[in-house]
């Protein structure tokens, strides 16, 4: 057997997995969409004038973008720290943001249930401090989906990041100190370069999983704060309108295809080391 | 430079908030009320007693685990030969290849679920049981394949080369030299797929049906109806589940390995 041949005989199965159980049926789902006898993009026409399903999208881009953005911050503040304590504490912290990671999402979201119910913690609290007098309802709005959405990634950021910026060698800021630069131009013109890959990869993961998450929107938004991935299982199994629910899908690969697609382009063109 | 006080303070507020909600889940899982309430009115292990009594949990742990054993170990027997002829044949295949076994990761996983339920579960009339394992074998093959690739492109090929002309049988050589050499890479990646499918929701929604579902389907549903400590308890063993998992991860590769 020649290698080539042999290289491709180890390769078919996981090839013919993929191909045959992922590849055809999305290719499927994608495809359907189409099909209307009303013409092939009466489904997309159908889904971008009905206000309820734009304000479905809508709501999950925002919910993604805040999420992103408030996941970027607290990330990066905290990786930074991270990345520069001391090397038994690095383990230690690395631990506590695993450990969260590796808990189901189920169980991350069930988490803020107790929290934001009407008796939960929060509202306790909050009644204790004399802040309000009656509970809030916090629970099934876009507030409890966004914190809980926060929760679920803020460990996956700050593991991202450590590594990134562990690979910026405390020279560098250094040298920029010693040559005179104040810390905040340290910070903007050598670390944030440097980062901007890691804050990329990041971001992508970051959007992409919360544009696409069902559990969480399930627990805590419920019906009232329908998204993307509770919707498409709303119209899947409950209305069973499986070519509605194609149609969902397809605008959620159009989305985290092409956010992964302008990103990584993004990510080429910024990265100062291939220039 | 010293890292400033003020990022400090950040970053242990930030842990504080990582940490917290679970500290609450098993204070919550401790209570001797009938109702979520956090901090307990009194302690009482009778939530953890529940959790064997309802058999649907019974169940669907037992379906949970076997699953995520079996899903993991179909993907490891086919995402090791993959990983193994990408790492050792790089020239022979396209690179793409490598970017084709982590689709799974790349497609969002609810509209995998949703197609694996049309396409398979329905359109190729797959009893349940089956559909689910296809769809975790295909779920962690990235974790199979990326972890496992890791160790092999860190692996000297030449040791095997020198086996084999020393006159070993390939299939031997394998077995014998180069698997024993990565297995750090195996186990690790093993135990993170094992626990991605443990956890998944997305895609086993779709898939199970009447008579079989999984832990966190189950705990979804429980979650609907009732509103007791029991979801607490159940989420207090998958938490020690957790803590097995980051010990066999820092044994082989280190938790670090994560951070890359």
């Amino acid at each position: 057997m020649t290698p080539r041949l042999r290289a491709w005989a180890l390769s078919a199965p996981a090839l013919l997995l993929v191909l045959l159980f992922l590849g055809l049926p999305v290719l499927s789902t994608l495809t359907t969409t189409f099909g209307d006898p009303k013409g092939p993009f009466s489904q997309y026409a159908a889904f971008f004038n009905s206000r309820f399903r734009m304000t479905v999208l809508w709501r999950t881009m925002e919910v993604a973008v805040i999420t992103t953005t408030i996941s970027l911050v607290v990330g990066f503040m905290t990786a930074w720290v991270v990345a520069r304590a001391p090397s038994r504490i690095k383990s230690l912290l690395i631990i506590a943001a695993v450990f969260p990671l590796l808990t189901g999402v189920v169980v991350r979201s069930f988490a803020w249930l107790i929290i934001l119910g009407k008796n939960g913690i929060l509202n306790d609290t909050l009644i204790w401090l004399g802040v309000i007098t009656e509970p809030l309802s916090m629970l099934y709005t876009q507030f409890s989906v966004t914190i809980a959405m926060v929760y679920l990634f803020v460990p996956l950021m700050i593991l991202t990041l450590v590594g990134v910026l562990e690979g910026i060698p405390q020279d560098l800021t250094e040298a920029a100190a010693s040559l005179g630069a104040t810390p905040a131009a340290t910070f903007r013109q050598v670390i944030l370069p440097m980062a901007v890959p890691g804050l990329i990869v990041g971001s992508v993961l970051v959007f992409t999983g919360s544009f696409t998450s069902y559990a969480t929107p399930q627990l805590l938004g419920g019906e009232r704060q329908m998204m993307m991935g509770t919707f498409l299982y709303q119209r899947a199994m409950v209305t069973f309108d499986w070519v509605g629910a194609s149609t969902i899908a397809a605008v959620m690969v159009v989305v985290t295809l092409t956010t992964v697609l302008a990103m990584s382009k993004l990510a080429r063109r910024l990265n100062p080391v291939a220039g | 430079m010293k890292t400033n006080p003020f990022l400090i303070a950040f970053a242990v507020l930030t842990f504080a908030f990582l940490i917290g909600p679970l500290i609450i889940i098993i204070g919550t899982s401790l209570s001797d009320t009938t109702y979520l309430t956090f901090p307990p009115q009194g302690i009482s292990l009778r939530w953890y007693e529940n959790i064997f009594e309802i058999s649907a949990f019974r169940r669907t742990m037992v379906t949970s685990f076997l699953l995520a054993v079996g899903g993991t170990a179909l993907s490891m027997l086919i995402g090791i030969p993959a990983a193994y002829a990408m790492a050792r044949y790089r020239y022979e295949l396209p690179a793409i290849l490598g970017n084709i076994y982590v689709l799974p990761i790349l497609i969002p996983e609810i509209v995998l679920g949703f197609s694996l339920m049309k396409s398979v579960a329905v359109g190729m009339d797959f009893p349940i049981m089956a559909a689910l394992l296809v769809g975790h074998a295909l779920l962690v093959l990235p974790y199979c394949v990326r972890v496992v690739g890791a160790s092999l492109n860190a692996f000297d090929f030449s040791i095997e080369e020198a086996a084999v002309s020393l006159g070993c049988p390939r299939w031997k050589a394998f077995f014998t030299v180069v698997l024993p050499n990565v297995r750090a890479g195996i186990i690790a990646g093993f135990i993170l797929a094992f626990i991605t499918s443990l956890n998944d929701v997305s895609i086993s929604i779709f898939l199970t049906g009447p008579g079989v579902s999984t832990l966190p389907i189950q705990l979804l549903a429980h979650m609907e109806q009732f509103f007791d400590p029991t979801i607490a308890s159940v989420s207090v063993l998958l938490m020690f589940v957790t803590v097995g998992v980051m010990a066999i991860v820092e044994r082989t590769l280190g938790l670090t390995f994560l951070t890359k």
